[in-house]
């Protein structure tokens, strides 16, 4: 019977901590979903004053905020497909390939994972001023890619190394020739996978600030535009910004679950 | 596993020679930085002069920054340890058909820009706000105590910063822990605490050792947290380290900083790894 009773203040105690906890993990976004309704009393004031709808009538009121938040969509594309593409080569040759120097390999790919964002931001910058190469977008573009193929490796082959490779071997007992069992069934297997490195790609990229900071020459991204209106006073537009990326991500998330195909997802829980 | 010798090179040479051109090659520059000339300029260049000096130097200087980046870390790390830990265990253990719907709410934070929701943090712990209000009526703070602008602020943003980080991998570990264990340990009498500390927590450990040092490695390095919610009192090293390369452009001594702070993670996550055994990183 104590033992019982202990059970039911144990759970009940852990259920209100995990509440809690998930409170303090969502609050600031919801403070950022307030705040895009709010017309602040002055420039360096962050407390709620007063309810309004101009924000999101006229998100491009804040000078060059647009225009940075266009520079980061592109900039997240272009870093994105190029991460995507040499990260999923990498994760096949390392899941379905025995070769000489894999821990290597392996040790290369994690590296940039285990290492703080400052430390490969300012190893960049001493590198392209040695080299004498100036800062701008395709430098920004550069290390985008350098830090998002580790976890387009990590991603693609967590979906690969759970994949049955005996559909693809039934594949070609039934003559289809490599290439084919490849595109008909090896590809359309692993593309959840693929589409899940490339969202989280383009998510790092972003939103990433310390790296971006250090090679940006005059590039302004809109975390860089961020960062420099908070010395002179945040634009209310910010926080549109700040909802509005968390809907979009959301519907993609959705959008993304609903697209997977019920053998997949089976498959995806296998490892 | 399929023959070809040469085609798993192939695959992988497109994203090796981006890692060694863009990651590789530069931590080896930054170390060589950091060895310059301190008497040099960007104008009028560095000279390679082994100015091992660089190093003594720049710990006099802003060994506190140092230092309090790891007290930092250490403190958030351990803060999103006891957050995090009950928050995975119920999605892992106790969530049922809510277990997706929780991660989501897990990740989903990070959708929206870190920046901004660092930002937030100041609208909620600003001097007029709920919770400081709270805590003065509770004689928890000062009459005039703020939140703001102190150590506290610079924690519990760092904490938050990289909490999901922490409960990703102990979801995982706990994931896979077959709950037959802890209703086998109930029937052997042991107390539910008994159970935690003698089933549950070992058997998460791989979860625990992932979880801190994907907690702990970032926050040593970030700087938005002390920089937007703190004051110099409050600077870690990567606010020196910024200025170092953007205000005050010594090279050398920001790359010396730069190294230090690497080295001492490496030096703490592979004592931490020999200590603690496999991780879920694999």
């Amino acid at each position: 019977m104590g033992s019982r009773f202990g059970r039911f203040v144990a759970d009940h105690w852990v259920l209100a901590v995990a509440a809690l906890v998930l409170g303090y993990l969502l609050l600031p976004v919801a403070v950022v979903a307030g705040l895009s309704f709010n017309q602040p009393s002055s420039r360096l004031s962050y407390d709620f004053a007063e309810f309004t709808l101009d924000n999101w009538r006229d998100p491009c009121a804040g000078p060059g905020m647009c225009a940075a938040v266009l520079r980061s969509v592109q900039i997240g594309f272009v870093a994105t497909a190029v991460s995507t593409v040499l990260g999923t080569l990498m994760a096949f040759a390392l899941v379905r390939h025995r070769f000489r120097g894999r821990a290597v390999v392996d040790l290369l790919v994690l590296a940039p994972v285990a290492t703080p964002e400052v430390v490969l931001g300012t190893s960049l910058l001493a590198l392209l001023v040695a080299a004498g190469i100036p800062q701008g977008f395709w430098t920004v573009v550069i290390a985008h890619v350098m830090f998002c193929v580790s976890f387009v490796v990590v991603t693609v082959r967590a979906r690969l190394s759970g994949m049955d490779t005996r559909l693809e071997e039934a594949a070609v007992d039934l003559y289809a020739s490599e290439w084919q069992a490849f595109r008909r069934i090896t590809l359309p297997l692993v593309l959840p996978g693929i589409v899940a490195a490339a969202l989280l790609a383009f998510s790092l990229s972003f939103d990433d600030f310390v790296v971006t900071n250090f090679n940006s020459g005059t590039t302004v991204t809109f975390p860089m535009y961020v960062w420099g209106a908070s010395q002179r006073g945040i634009p209310p537009q910010v926080n549109v910004v700040g909802t509005a990326m968390f809907a979009v991500a959301l519907l993609m998330l959705a959008a993304t679950r609903r697209a997977r195909p019920a053998g997949a997802r089976r498959g995806g829980k296998a490892r | 596993m399929r023959r070809g010798r040469a085609l798993p090179y192939l695959l992988l040479l497109p994203g090796l020679l981006w890692l060694v051109l863009f990651f590789l090659a530069p931590a080896v520059q930054l170390a060589a930085t950091s060895l310059y000339d301190p008497a040099g300029s960007l104008t009028t260049g560095y000279a390679m002069t082994w100015s091992f000096g660089n190093y003594p130097d720049a710990v006099a200087a802003y060994g506190a920054q140092l230092g309090r980046s790891f007290g930092y870390a250490g403190l958030a790390t351990l803060a999103a340890l006891l957050l995090g830990y009950p928050l995975a265990y119920v999605i892992a253990l106790r969530a049922g058909r809510w277990q997706n719907l929780l991660l989501v709410c897990v990740v989903a934070p990070m959708f929206t820009s870190f920046l901004v929701r660092t930002l937030a943090w100041k609208t909620v712990l600003s001097d007029s706000g709920a919770v400081v209000g709270l805590l003065r009526d509770l004689h928890l703070l000062a009459p005039d105590g703020r939140l703001l602008a102190t150590p506290v602020a610079v924690v519990t943003s760092l904490t938050y910063c990289y909490l999901p980080f922490m409960v990703l991998p102990l979801y995982a570990s706990l994931q896979r822990l077959d709950p037959r264990l802890l209703d086998a340990a109930g029937d052997l009498f042991a107390r539910p605490g008994q159970v935690f500390r003698r089933v549950t927590l070992p058997l998460s450990m791989p979860g625990v050792v992932a979880g801190t040092l994907l907690t702990f490695i970032p926050a040593t390095g970030d700087y938005v947290s002390a920089e937007l919610l703190g004051t110099p009192n409050e600077y870690m090293v990567g606010n020196v380290i910024d200025a170092a390369f953007l205000v005050r452009l010594d090279y050398p001594q920001g790359a010396a900083l730069s190294v230090l702070l690497m080295a001492a993670i490496l030096v703490l996550v592979v004592g931490w790894l020999r200590r603690s055994g496999p991780t879920e990183l694999g």
